[in-house]
């Protein structure tokens, strides 16, 4: 019951878990866009390089304040949130529910960093942070709204879904949207708050009609949720690495010059 | 002499691309010593201030600071280097008296510590004033200022300025040049200017190097500069005699060893010789019944200097082909003096 706080939604409010997968994102950009590109542009760059530091210092220092940022942001949000929550509703949650509330707002503050990376990459790429922020905008603007479109669009042209053939691509057809579908960290994010936030939630790819026979209609425990949203776990924390592991070395190999 | 070259750089040479930055530098520089490092934009004055801090790696050769290698050693060369950047920024949401106190802190001095020599040096630099407002309102000039008390916050035994006098007013400039002559003489640090600017330089500087397009052509104190360019058979007198025109240039022109004779729009004439002939001119002229109001001899003044061995550097890039660069420099001295 205590989980609804952050996943009801009514006609005209966004639920929570909505509203921190799309402004989330916005978040980490805006701790980002200008690292850099900023130091570099107030000419402080060259003088902090020039102090007995180690240069990849300066890039860690950026990402992980950063990130700090974020998860003290997610941390202060859903404490605060299930504070008021509890306060209002009178709702008490159970041990498991906590942690759920807790590894929810930990998953977002993961994806949020993805963000956070992304941003950072282009603020060492880009001279202006005006640049920077607007490509980060708009490739967060396609992965979370266009995806979709894009996904069953191919997946529709791969397996036509007309016809008799349709029939029998339905599921391949599906498959592929899907996976195409987790490039987007907008959707892994929405499927792994689902599961987590909804014990209910069995399953996160196609189940057959032979598979769900004889199931009983029981919500999953916390490790058996966490299982499923385990490989978006890794995925997103491999993501965040490989953006941060993009800007650190391009910024190990730019010129330091004003 | 144990402490001769604290800064030794051995055929340094950066490549970008297909454009040689830098090319075979090889340069040492005494402890204490002001030593200036003159060219034109874009000579690779930068570029080589860089790869001495270790903040752009040479295409080859090595420069030791201090006994420690540039490339490979740079933490240990940063603690005693103190770098002024061209055109230096601060952080505009700290006062500058934090600024002051990350850089120290950043050197790994306790905040206490960092505070009080903070305090002292924006004593020492002007900056008291105005200490505890905001970076972000600076002026260039107090910028300037605050960056000269920045690279002293870590006691360096080095400082190494690239276009200090950049945007200085003439005043600032005076306070400028005591300065750093100040932290030359009295502190007994060694002090690396990069500049354009001649006059400046020529007032504090010990000995000067004269950098184009990433060579050093010539290297040393200015009197020897001078004279170096004088053994080389240059020399340019200006005159000023009446009656002067046409007559006087034709005489002028007469004289063994005068290379070339040229009127100037105030009525001086501009003579090129291949040695001094100041005795025989003033007796020619005297002959004649010219009377001479004005004879100097140019030279030992290091714009002159520069000026030489900028057409010298240029001449040789006639023959190598790059025409662009030689009338660049001829541009570059032509603005200057319409300047003056």
């Amino acid at each position: 019951m205590f989980l609804s706080l952050f996943t009801t939604s009514s006609s005209s409010l966004y639920s929570v878990a909505t509203f921190i997968a799309f402004l989330g994102p916005l978040a980490g950009i805006t701790l980002g866009f200008d690292a850099i590109s900023n130091e570099r542009s107030q000419g402080t760059l060259n003088r902090l390089a020039a102090q007995p530091i180690y240069r990849d210092s300066i890039i860690n220092a950026k990402f992980l304040s950063g990130a700090a940022a974020i998860f003290l942001i997610m941390g202060v949000t859903g404490f605060y949130s299930s504070g008021l929550g509890i306060l209002i509703s009178g709702f008490r949650p159970t041990l498991e529910k906590g942690l759920r509330v807790l590894i929810f707002f930990l998953f977002a503050g993961v994806c949020i960093s993805v963000w956070l990376a992304a941003a950072i990459i282009f603020s060492v790429l880009c001279r202006h942070a005006a640049t920077a922020a607007l490509a980060c905008i708009s490739i967060w603007l396609f992965l979370s709204m266009f995806m979709g479109q894009v996904a069953s669009g191919i997946a529709g042209w791969i397996y036509p879904l007309d016809g008799m053939e349709g029939l029998f691509n339905q599921v391949s057809n599906y498959e592929l949207q899907l996976s195409i579908n987790r490039i987007s960290p907008y959707y892994l994010f929405s499927e792994a708050a689902s599961t987590i936030l909804n014990p209910g939630v069995r399953s996160i790819g196609v189940v057959t009609m032979s598979q769900y026979e004889g199931a009983m209609a029981s919500s999953l425990s916390l490790g058996q949720s966490l299982l499923l949203i385990w490989p978006h776990l890794v995925a997103m924390i491999a993501v965040a690495m490989a953006g941060f592991a993009i800007s650190y070395i391009s910024f190990m190999r730019q010129e330091i010059r004003a | 002499m144990k402490n001769n070259g604290i800064i030794q750089i051995r055929e340094l040479t950066k490549r970008y691309d297909s454009v040689l930055a830098v090319d075979n530098l090889t340069l040492t520089i005494r402890q204490g010593e002001i030593f200036g490092l003159l060219g034109p934009n874009g000579a690779g004055k930068t570029t080589t201030t860089l790869m001495l801090l270790g903040l752009t790696e040479p295409t080859s050769g090595s420069a030791f600071i201090d006994g420690h290698n540039c490339t490979k050693d740079p933490i240990e060369v940063k603690k005693s280097v103190g770098y002024l950047p061209d055109s230096v920024g601060f952080y505009p949401g700290l006062t500058g008296r934090e600024n002051l106190i990350f850089t120290g802190m950043l050197n790994g001095l306790e905040r206490e510590q960092c505070s009080e020599r903070a305090s002292q040096l924006l004593d020492r630099v002007g900056m008291s004033y105005a200490a505890d407002r905001k970076a972000g309102g600076y002026s260039r000039g107090m910028k300037q200022r605050l960056g000269i008390a920045d690279v002293l916050m870590k006691d360096p035994k080095i400082i190494i300025m690239d276009e200090p006098t950049l945007g200085i007013d003439p005043e600032g400039m005076r306070e400028l040049t005591s300065l750093i002559r100040e932290l030359s003489v009295k502190d007994g640090r060694t002090i690396l200017i990069s500049s354009h600017q001649l006059y400046q330089v020529q007032q504090i500087c010990d000995r000067v190097g004269i950098f184009v397009q990433g060579r050093l052509i010539a290297c040393g104190r200015i009197e020897e500069l001078g004279r170096q360019l004088e053994s080389e058979g240059r020399f340019e007198l200006t005159l000023l005699a009446s009656p002067g025109g046409k007559a006087l240039t034709a005489l002028l022109e007469s004289l063994s060893g005068v290379k070339a004779v040229e009127e100037q729009e105030d009525g001086s004439f501009r003579i090129e010789a291949r040695r001094d002939i100041r005795g025989e001119l003033t007796a020619l002229l005297a002959e004649h019944r010219h009377s001479i109001l004005e004879l100097h001899q140019k030279g030992g003044d290091l714009d002159e200097i520069y000026r030489r061995y900028f057409e010298k550097a240029g001449e040789k890039n006639e023959i190598s082909g790059s025409e662009k660069k030689h009338s660049f420099i001829k541009g570059l001295w032509k603005g200057k003096r319409k300047a003056q």
